[in-house]
């Protein structure tokens, strides 16, 4: 069985000998570079430039301004195109600016031979501002009479939608109601390989564009839109990628260099970040407020849940309004059987763009939610773990954003599970009565995710398949690498079905849009998800043709064979073997008059989305004087349904959980609140978790198998960085008495609440 | 003003001679001989992508000159598999899932061969693992699978 076996992953061994070539590693003869000219200032309009200095630096090539750029704007964020012109995303960029909207924003760019001439010049090109009164927080930009970030002003939209029931029937059900308000930081996602990407001409009307992307069929077209030109005639290619998080789910470079090679005559030009501008001047996780409102009935119903988020989406809109829409959506998945309203407004601010990052909104939402059901839990004195088992999902639930009941729901099993790991009631015993500086709390927190975008986006998906004369088979897929083990997973499916040796599947990882089977990119937490019907589909048709040919090899009626670890043999009898793959593949190629090359490739849209499932317990010390938080074990279960790698799949799990204990107890962007001034845009004050920061993770599934998926697996990419922050406030409050609302819980942060609660 | 240098040096033990502008880093000149796993993550010696061993001792190259190489002996991660084998930190990576997007990977390869090389004979705890490895930075893993990979390696 190739499918739930940990087996070399397919790129490792390139990896771990620096064989894998990431867009930097590429170059080519001539290559020029470029550079960005960005703004000291966070809002301002640009009154002039002069760019005669840096265009008489020798080897400067040129110098464009926003006056040089097209006049059409266009939407970055990688969703796929939407038919419905309501759906499609805000088009509020050009390739330069002459209204700077954040400290960084665009306004001119520099193409030179090498890049130090390039560097060197950016800083001689002269812009006159015209500063403007700047808004960096959601009161600031949602006041009345607030300065316009974009025309329109700065509200983006204002949506809110009911489900599971009537609100106001369901709010007056409820006896107790608790309320609370939380805010969460700009949060950075900080992927090791920074933006980078060139382009050149190969044609007198045709582009290639070679980036770090998570999309490249969304470039594809995005690049075509800012550029008004045919989107065939661009092609993207996609080398192995350094990570991405949601950040490279946006087309940042790819226009600016398409543009730049079609201005100087097609020679390649390349745009690489350096750390400090992939910071500030790429995407950023929204920041939020979130509120909460969750009622319960006598008897521990949760009968109603509130829910409003304000997101600041910063200086342009990226994906905007999806981002709290999205969670909201996949929010309704835990507790079905209450009635929830959720609303959230979106605006402008000048702060760098937020855009899409692992969990899209759900980390912030979460932690809204779960910090109240822990709440009402406790105002109705039951135990938080048992008033979230009789609360959750069960199986069979209507789910009320896709309307599905045959989906596996384990919420339960993983909150038995994790209570279980974790010792839940023995400790909570002996936490019971504290003194002293240090003391120790227990806390969860649950969630809910989905495995796609559908119904909200087209969920498409592609598998080729190429039997070689060898008898091993050529993959390609739609589906992007990046990182999370996608070809492993997607090559195990494969190799299931088709009944040959996983080893046997050699996946092409390289994504080449003129080559490439049709797939929107990276993202959503849905390409092994929408990805294996696509899989099953192409390896049931290449075994058929497999088996066909034998037919004319051999005369055996192919319903009487089967392929069975690379050979072709009697239905029910393995040690008959009829014809080796081999044999027939040679046959298949080179025989003078029978057969011909046997490929299957298969398109396939999914109009599912199955609910994933999961919850974090934390056991923790709390040192009151020093204001600081230790974890002692922090422990991750899931409902990914089955589990395809278990090596993998620990992985995803343990990442997300070091990304999520980074966002509530250290990560934050600092951003003056005055002159928008950004003050920690480099990874030595922009603190990510190292080696030394990080306890033992400890992760736990819970196999389901979901009907809807031909392998039974669910989303496991983005779900593992949803639960931490809630968890850990939960077990600070058990510790202390004290609710921390705000994240990331830093020493300072401790210090204001614990002082405002008399603990020292 | 010196400009440019002559300097002899090794490279995964192949002599080099090479005329190198006095201003590039070790990282710069190990990327243009075609060392292409030595990673820019930062330029500035904070995310360890770019660790090499020079003379056995592990550096950020992006903040070493080329030029302070001279008469030394360079380890990159591509000279770690020798006749198509791979070396033990490299083979316990692959085995403890210690790898995803691989941008880190080559930089905390060759933290984990120096540090293995200095604390030989020794079992060093997984606390001083994780603090032996702290200059170098992974988004993807959470570095528990690292910290495994480098106790495995130990005991091969
Ligand atoms: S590139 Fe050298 S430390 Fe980051
Ligand atoms: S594996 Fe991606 S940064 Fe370490």
């Amino acid at each position: 069985m190739a499918v739930g076996q940990s087996h070399i992953r397919k790129d490792v061994r390139a990896k771990v000998t620096g064989k894998t070539r990431y867009t930097d590693d590429f170059s080519m003869p001539g290559m020029l570079q470029a550079k960005y000219v960005r703004s000291p200032v966070a809002h301002a309009l640009v009154k002039s430039i002069d760019t005669s200095a840096a265009l008489a630096i020798s080897g400067v090539e040129a110098v464009f301004t926003h006056a040089d750029v097209p006049k059409n704007v266009y939407p970055t964020a990688g969703h796929p195109f939407s038919l419905d012109p309501d759906h499609q995303d805000v088009a509020d960029r050009l390739l330069l600016t002459d209204h700077v909207r954040f400290h960084g924003d665009e306004v001119a760019i520099v193409v030179a031979r090498d890049l130090l001439t390039a560097a060197k010049a950016a800083q001689l090109v002269k812009v006159e501002y015209e500063e403007l009164p700047v808004c960096v927080n959601s009161a600031a930009a949602m006041a009345e009479g607030a300065p316009a970030i974009h025309d329109g002003g700065n509200i983006i939209k204002s949506t809110s939608f009911e489900t599971g029931g009537t609100f106001s029937d369901a709010e007056k059900k409820a006896v107790t109601v608790v309320e609370g308000s939380f805010s969460t930081p700009i949060i950075l996602h900080c992927h090791l390989e920074n933006h980078t990407a060139y382009a050149y001409m190969d044609d007198n009307d045709h582009l290639v564009i070679v980036s770090s992307t998570q999309i490249p069929h969304i470039c594809r077209r995005i690049v075509g839109q800012a550029l008004d030109m045919p989107w065939p005639k661009i092609r993207v290619i996609k080398p192995y990628i350094g990570g991405g998080f949601g950040n490279k789910q946006d087309v940042v470079l790819e226009p600016m260099v398409a543009f730049l090679t079609t201005k100087l005559g097609g020679l390649p030009v390349k745009l690489e970040l350096e750390r400090e501008e992939g910071l500030v001047a790429t995407r950023t996780r929204h920041s939020q407020t979130v509120t909460v409102r969750a009622g319960v009935s006598r008897d521990g119903t949760l009968k109603f849940l509130d829910l409003n988020v304000i997101s600041n989406t910063g200086a342009y809109a990226s994906h905007g309004h999806s981002i709290p829409m999205a969670a909201g959506s996949k929010s309704c998945n835990l507790y079905p059987k209450a009635v929830t309203r959720f609303s959230a407004t979106t605006h402008y601010a000048n702060i760098p763009a937020a855009g899409a990052m692992r969990a899209y909104g759900s980390p912030q939402l979460f932690f809204g939610l779960e910090s109240v059901i822990e709440e009402v839990a406790r105002e109705i004195g039951m135990d938080s773990v048992d008033f979230r088992i009789k609360n959750s999902a069960r199986a069979g639930d209507i789910l009320a954003k896709t309307g599905d009941l045959k989906h596996s729901v384990a919420m339960i099993e993983c909150l038995e599970k994790g209570r279980e790991l974790i010792s839940w009631d023995s400790r909570k015993k002996q936490y019971a009565d504290q003194q002293g500086p240090l003391l120790r709390g227990l806390g969860v927190a649950s969630f809910s995710y989905g495995s796609g975008t559908y119904p909200a986006c087209v969920e498409i998906a592609g598998c080729r398949l190429v039997l070689n004369q060898d008898g091993t088979i050529h993959m390609q897929i739609g589906a992007t690498e990046i990182g999370q083990g996608s070809d492993t997973a997607l090559a195990q499916m494969a190799a299931e079905t088709l009944g040959v040796e996983y080893q046997a599947i050699h996946v092409v990882s390289e994504q080449d849009t003129d080559v490439t089977p049709f797939d929107p990119g990276a993202y959503a937490s849905r390409q092994t998800y929408v990805t294996a019907p696509a899989v099953q589909q192409a390896a049931e048709k290449l075994k058929k043709r497999i088996l066909g040919h034998c037919q004319l090899m051999t005369g055996e009626d192919p319903g009487n064979l089967d392929l069975q670890l690379g050979k072709i043999i009697q239905r029910g009898s393995p040690e008959k073997v009829v014809v080796d793959l081999t044999e027939l593949a040679l046959d298949s190629y080179y025989h003078k008059e029978r057969g011909g090359q046997i490929t299957a490739e298969v398109s396939a849209k999914t109009c599912t989305n199955a609910p994933s499932y999961g919850c974090t317990f934390v056991d923790l010390e709390v040192d009151v004087e020093m204001c600081t938080v230790s974890i002692h074990e922090i422990i991750n279960v899931h409902d990914a349904g089955k589990i395809i790698h278990p090596l993998s799949a620990e992985g995803q799990v343990h990442g997300g959980m070091a990304m999520g204990i980074g966002m509530a107890l250290f990560e934050e962007l600092l951003v003056d609140p005055e002159s928008g001034w950004i003050f920690n845009g480099n990874l030595l004050d922009y603190k990510i978790p190292t080696s030394v920061d990080i306890p033992e993770l400890k992760s736990a599934f819970v196999d389901t198998f979901d009907p809807t998926s031909p392998y039974g697996n669910k989303s496991l990419g983005e779900p593992p960085a949803i639960s931490q922050g809630p968890a850990i406030r939960n077990a600070i409050w058990d510790a202390t008495g004290v609710k921390i609302n705000e994240i990331p819980m830093t020493p300072k942060v401790l210090f204001k609440h614990f002082k405002d609660a008399g603990l020292i | 003003m010196i400009s440019r240098m002559d300097i002899s040096l090794s490279i995964n033990s192949r002599p080099y001679e090479l005329d190198v502008d006095v201003r590039k880093s070790l990282m710069d000149v190990l990327r243009e001989l075609g060392y292409t796993s030595v990673k820019h993550g930062c330029g500035v010696g904070e995310c360890g992508a770019c660790t090499v061993l020079v003379d056995d001792v592990a550096v950020d190259s992006c903040l070493y000159l080329a030029v302070w190489a001279k008469g030394r002996n360079v380890r990159t991660v591509e000279g770690e598999c020798r006749d198509g084998k791979l070396s033990a930190v490299q083979e316990a990576y692959v085995e403890e899932g210690a790898v995803q997007c691989g941008f880190c990977t080559p930089g905390l390869i060759m933290s984990s061969t120096s540090f293995i090389e200095k604390n030989s004979g020794t079992r060093p705890s997984r606390e001083e693992i994780a603090k032996g490895h702290a200059g170098n930075l992974c988004r993807c893993t959470g570095y528990q699978t690292i910290i495994n990979a480098v106790e495995n390696a130990i005991k091969k």
